[in-house]
């Protein structure tokens, strides 16, 4: 898909059901922190300076022979639609905080989603992978690989004894931020979430509601990072994750056959109802969409619900947020106009699928 | 069946929970279900404090770390970007590659007590890099021949001499002996 798709096509790479556990571990995500070696951080950049960024990274894109395979796209934050740049983060692709000042801010993407690399977010740059299922180490890889292309010709802030140098002491050394995105609807419902979250922060992993720092869990989504970047290798910090996330699958799995076994009504109640909601609403916010789909993803896993692909659940969480809402509808909408364009599109996307298998 | 706790809804959210072993198990309303779902995550969700200020309060209130916290205290300032101490006690951010020399002394309690280590043991970069990973070739070398010499191996051994001796001639051409900690800043 051409590149420009990123804000018409709710999809992303990171949706499809092909990964490895998409079933509980819906993606997995490796970002690096790297800072041009002669230049004050982002934060003490003016407009003009800030530009000095863009104009020396945007041409190590092009320079090297890593880049040529794939087709990115550079966007300037500031040329981009509201609408466009909400999309960005809804999907994934940038970090919110890319949207706190606009000047200088930008943006290279690869036309599937899979790199996105920030210019002038915290620091320098930001080198995102964003895979589905868990493929931490793939994700590592293929980061890997955009920073020794753009080393080539770029020299990094480094130092011997600190590794690489960030803004905010919390990224110096890999400046590494590894994590995966989970659903974990039956620890919420055997109300075993906080015995996990409490083992989990005491390994060092911080757990956080689906669109970073201090939200909620949205849909019984969390995401499960690394605290520690200093002192650890790039490899341990991932193993680290790889075997915490995997402990966290099986408890998910326990709990959801604990649930299908001993409350097998509650849970096809739940799951169908979900459902029978979803295809037949005429107005629904965004939480209530959220909710259900959560519940919908969970009837689907234990094969309660007639079999349907995680990717168009997936969409449709990204395609009934306000941004991308007003994307399609093509006009602003007052809310209660949106709620009702939301549940046409959720009516509309599930229309295929029907209820036979029950 | 109606809902346990409020009487009046139609249960239909069966809740189990398991807390040391014991299960509990309730009947709920879709209402009180989340709101009880609700007060069991803000556990989870005490309001986030942003990392920065995290810092900042850490650095403002640790003696040893945050000295020049008090605004009568001038501190240093780092020569490359003028960051004062000040600032980036405040702000928890630093302004450039520079400010980890100009506040290494500050820097370092702070870095342990983020991550439990103050020293880098991750990726290399290639060209940044180039005399640590130069000298860390040597250094595994110098294994590899100790244990040649062990296995009485001699032919293998001089090979992996000469080679050490070619990697530490390039170095001091390259006329960049790798210094105790700031390689490139
Ligand atoms: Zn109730
Ligand atoms: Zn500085």
């Amino acid at each position: 898909m051409p590149v420009k798709e990123i804000f018409n096509n709710p999809n992303s790479r990171w949706m499809d059901d092909d990964g490895p556990e998409t079933g509980v571990i819906i993606s997995s995500r490796v970002r690096v922190a790297r800072n041009l070696k002669d230049l004050p951080f982002p934060h003490l950049l003016d407009q003009e300076k800030s530009e000095n960024v863009v104009s020396t990274v945007t041409p190590a894109f092009q320079n090297e022979e890593t880049f040529r395979e794939d087709r990115f796209e550079f966007f300037r934050i500031s040329e981009l639609s509201p609408v466009e740049r909400q999309i960005l983060v809804d999907k994934h692709l940038i970090s919110p905080d890319l949207l706190n000042k606009l000047e200088g801010k930008a943006v290279v993407l690869r036309e599937d989603g899979v790199v996105s690399v920030m210019l002038n977010e915290e620091d320098h740059l930001r080198i995102q992978c964003l895979l589905p299922g868990l493929k931490l180490e793939r994700a590592w890889e293929i980061v890997e690989k955009v920073d020794n292309g753009l080393e080539k010709t770029l020299d990094y802030a480094y130092s011997e004894k600190f590794g690489y140098l960030t803004a905010c002491p919390t990224n110096t050394g890999t400046g590494m931020r590894a994590s995966v995105m989970v659903h974990l609807c039956g620890l919420v419902l055997t109300r075993q979430l906080n015995n996990m979250l409490n083992a989990v922060h005491k390994l060092g992993l911080t757990v956080r509601g689906l669109y970073g720092e201090g939200t909620e869990a949205l849909g019984d989504l969390f995401q499960i990072s690394n605290q520690i970047t200093l002192g650890q290798s790039e490899g341990e910090i991932i193993a680290n994750l790889n075997s915490i996330a995997r402990q966290i699958l099986a408890q998910e799995r326990s709990a959801r056959t604990v649930l299908f076994k001993e409350k097998k009504e509650m849970i096809m109640d739940r799951a169908w109802r979900a459902f029978g909601i979803l295809k037949n609403a005429r107005v629904m916010t965004s939480e209530e969409v959220m909710r259900l789909i959560s519940d919908l993803r969970l009837g689907v896993d234990l094969g309660i619900l007639p079999a349907m692909p995680l990717k168009l659940l997936n969409e449709l969480m990204v395609m009934t947020r306000p941004a991308f809402l007003t994307q399609l509808a093509a006009r602003d909408m007052e809310p209660h106009q949106r709620d009702i364009f939301r549940a046409e599109l959720v009516r509309n996307g599930l229309s295929g699928l029907d209820g036979l298998a029950g | 069946m109606l809902c346990e706790r409020c009487q009046q809804r139609p249960a239909n959210v069966h809740l189990t929970e398991i807390t040391n072993g014991q299960k509990n198990e309730s009947n709920l309303c879709e209402v009180c279900a989340r709101e009880m779902h609700l007060q069991g995550l803000s556990f989870n969700f005490l309001p986030q404090m942003s990392l920065q200020n995290f810092l900042a309060g850490l650095l403002k209130h640790d003696p040893g770390i945050g000295q020049a916290a008090h605004a009568d205290v001038a501190g240093k300032s780092c020569e490359k970007c003028g960051l004062m101490e000040r600032q980036f006690v405040k702000q928890g951010l630093l302004g450039c590659g520079h400010c980890y020399k100009s506040f290494e002394e500050r820097l370092e309690p702070l870095l342990r007590r983020i991550h439990g280590s103050s020293k880098h043991s991750g990726k290399v970069p290639e060209r940044a890099g180039g005399p640590l990973r130069q000298a860390r070739e040597i250094e595994s070398l110098k294994n590899q021949l100790r244990e040649a010499i062990k296995l009485e191996e001699f032919e293998r051994a001089v090979e992996i001499r000469d080679r050490i001796r070619e990697l530490e001639k390039d170095m001091k051409q390259g006329g960049k002996q790798p210094d105790a900690g700031q390689g490139n800043i």
